[in-house]
């Protein structure tokens, strides 16, 4: 779905604390971080649980299913979004709990509504590269 | 122990606000020791007279140590309480809050609170110095899915909080444009304010997208400049030049963000937990609030920060805002010195600043006649940090 010869936007780089994140996305898995101490999910790769300040922690697959939370359309130019201003962002609230920065894709700006369910789909943007975008759920 | 032992104990003495706006040549310090300078003079006290300096740095580099360095810059040199603070938006009542804490139990006689920034330069945009912050080509970790879907600066993120609201409450855009609207009515009283020309709401229609749903008349300015207040006890507060500002109330709301299923800061601030301790201290409800000095980094902010005082309904901020109250002549004055949106943006300085100013009576052509009780508050991160102050011309 992306036209990769033209790909100008900024790519995501992994780092140690989210390289998991980004080897599942290439695999075309939605991992998230769990705490092994009292099962809650989240999402900033963070080494510490937040609710129970366990260390204890793994990588677990996510459904890939979620809710639209908010989305906007960006007007302002920004380098790497010349030739597609205005486009649209979105923030997804995954079947887990945790919110992911994402976009929509496959379905007309104009039908998106809040809380309408989406599910994931992997998009890869470079050879080194996948990003995790939504579509409409069941579509 | 509901802190109304604290009631109108500290009061605060003096303000200062520095050259403002699209003022360019000058750094960050430059503005920060006007404000200073036209702080002690208004209060008239003597540079010796000042032993607590509060410093909150906006974008811009402010001296050593996030500011602590203007202490050498101003020759300050009987200090008993120095700091360098940032909650972002919500920090200029939070400096109050401490140093009025610090007056009250004796740390210190005279606080001053500065906020300066001078992120604008000549010939450029006023949102580039905010957007551009920390942007590069190949960014790494998590953080990185933010430019990697072209989520940049705050302009994004508040787009998405106002979404939200409008899809839970059905607020519309022309709804917030009232609030705009009102801003610019007040600011035309202003004559430091940077906008003063009167806008309708088909110029709101009209305004450019920003980030949908924001247009660009959703938005607050960019300004350099500097703004100061002196804290001082209660007991000196009357020999002093001004006419007191004493501070009736305080409180700080901060719920976190789990950024998850279930953490809604976006439409649910912490403004109730930070207005339950103020007005609990100055014995007030929602209803004696005479006049409103809402955080506005945005219109929307303005909104859910009505809401969650409780002046309408939850959800119903948009109805509320939608009919004029908030303008002149309206039945609840809200920023009526234009606010960040059309006067001038110093994070939570402009509030406060023009909260001083209508509970001395000194807000000239938008003086509001009944200003016995003025709230002001302050918003930082996006909606993730509040702060109340509430001020009065009368000691208790």
């Amino acid at each position: 779905m992306s036209d990769t010869n033209a790909y100008t936007r900024p790519l995501p780089q992994a780092d140690d604390e989210s390289h998991e994140f980004y080897d599942g996305a290439r695999r075309h898995e939605l991992m998230l971080m769990r705490c092994r101490a009292c099962g809650a999910w989240r999402l900033p790769s963070r080494p510490r649980c937040p609710d129970c300040w366990s260390t204890d922690t793994e990588w677990a697959r996510a459904s890939g299913r979620g809710t639209l939370y908010s989305f906007g359309r960006m007007h302002q130019k920004f380098p790497g979004f010349e030739g597609e201003t205005p486009y649209l962002y979105a923030v997804v609230e995954l079947e887990e709990g945790p919110r992911i920065v994402s976009n929509v894709v496959g379905m007309a700006d104009e039908e998106l509504r809040c809380d309408m369910p989406l599910q994931a789909v992997f998009d890869d943007v470079a050879d080194d590269t996948t990003l995790i975008r939504f579509t409409k759920a069941g579509a | 122990m509901d802190g109304r032992e604290l009631k109108g104990r500290a009061a605060i003495t003096g303000l200062g606000i520095s050259e403002m706006g699209r003022v360019y040549g000058h750094d960050a310090q430059h503005f920060a020791a006007e404000a200073v300078q036209r702080a002690v003079a208004d209060a008239g006290l003597r540079k010796e007279d000042i032993d607590g300096l509060l410093v909150n740095p906006g974008i811009s580099p402010l001296g050593g140590m996030g500011g602590v360095g203007l202490q050498n810059y101003l020759g300050l040199t009987n200090l008993r309480l120095l700091s360098s603070m940032n909650v972002g938006g919500a920090t200029a009542n939070i400096m109050v809050q401490y140093a009025a804490m610090s007056v009250i139990h004796g740390l210190a006689n005279h606080v001053v609170c500065v906020f300066a920034d001078a992120p604008l330069r000549e010939g450029h945009g006023g949102g580039a110095a905010y957007a551009g912050a920390g942007r590069t080509t190949r960014p790494a970790g998590l953080g990185a899915l933010y430019p990697a879907f072209g989520v940049f600066g705050v302009n994004a993120l508040y787009a998405l909080a106002t979404r939200r609201h409008m899809a839970m409450y059905g607020t519309t855009g022309d709804q917030l444009g009232a609030i705009a609207v009102a801003e610019r009515q007040w600011a035309a009283f202003n004559p430091i304010a940077e906008h003063r020309e009167p806008i309708t709401l088909d110029d709101y229609r009209a305004s450019r997208w920003v980030a949908e749903p924001l247009h660009l008349l959703d938005c607050c300015l960019v300004s350099n400049g500097g703004v100061a207040v002196i804290v001082s006890r209660a007991e000196e507060a009357p020999s002093l030049r001004q006419p007191p500002a004493y501070v009736w109330g305080m409180g700080q709301g901060h719920p976190g963000d789990m950024r998850r299923k279930g953490w809604d800061v976006e439409t649910q601030t912490g403004a109730p937990m930070a207005k339950e301790k103020a007005f609990a201290m100055a014995g007030i409800g929602v209803t004696d609030i005479d006049v409103v000095q809402a955080y506005d980094c945005y219109t929307y902010t303005v909104l859910v920060t009505l809401e969650d005082y409780g002046f309408c309904a939850k959800g119903e901020g948009g109805p509320f805002v939608a009919d004029g109250r908030l303008g002149p002549g309206g039945s609840l004055p809200t920023n009526t010195g234009g606010g960040q949106l059309s006067a001038y943006y110093m994070w939570g300085m402009t509030p406060l600043s023009e909260g001083v100013i209508q509970a001395r009576g000194q807000g000239a052509g938008r003086q509001v006649a009944k200003h016995d009780v003025v709230l002001v508050t302050g918003n930082g991160g996006v909606l993730d940090h509040h702060s109340t102050i509430v001020l009065s011309p009368h000691p208790a």
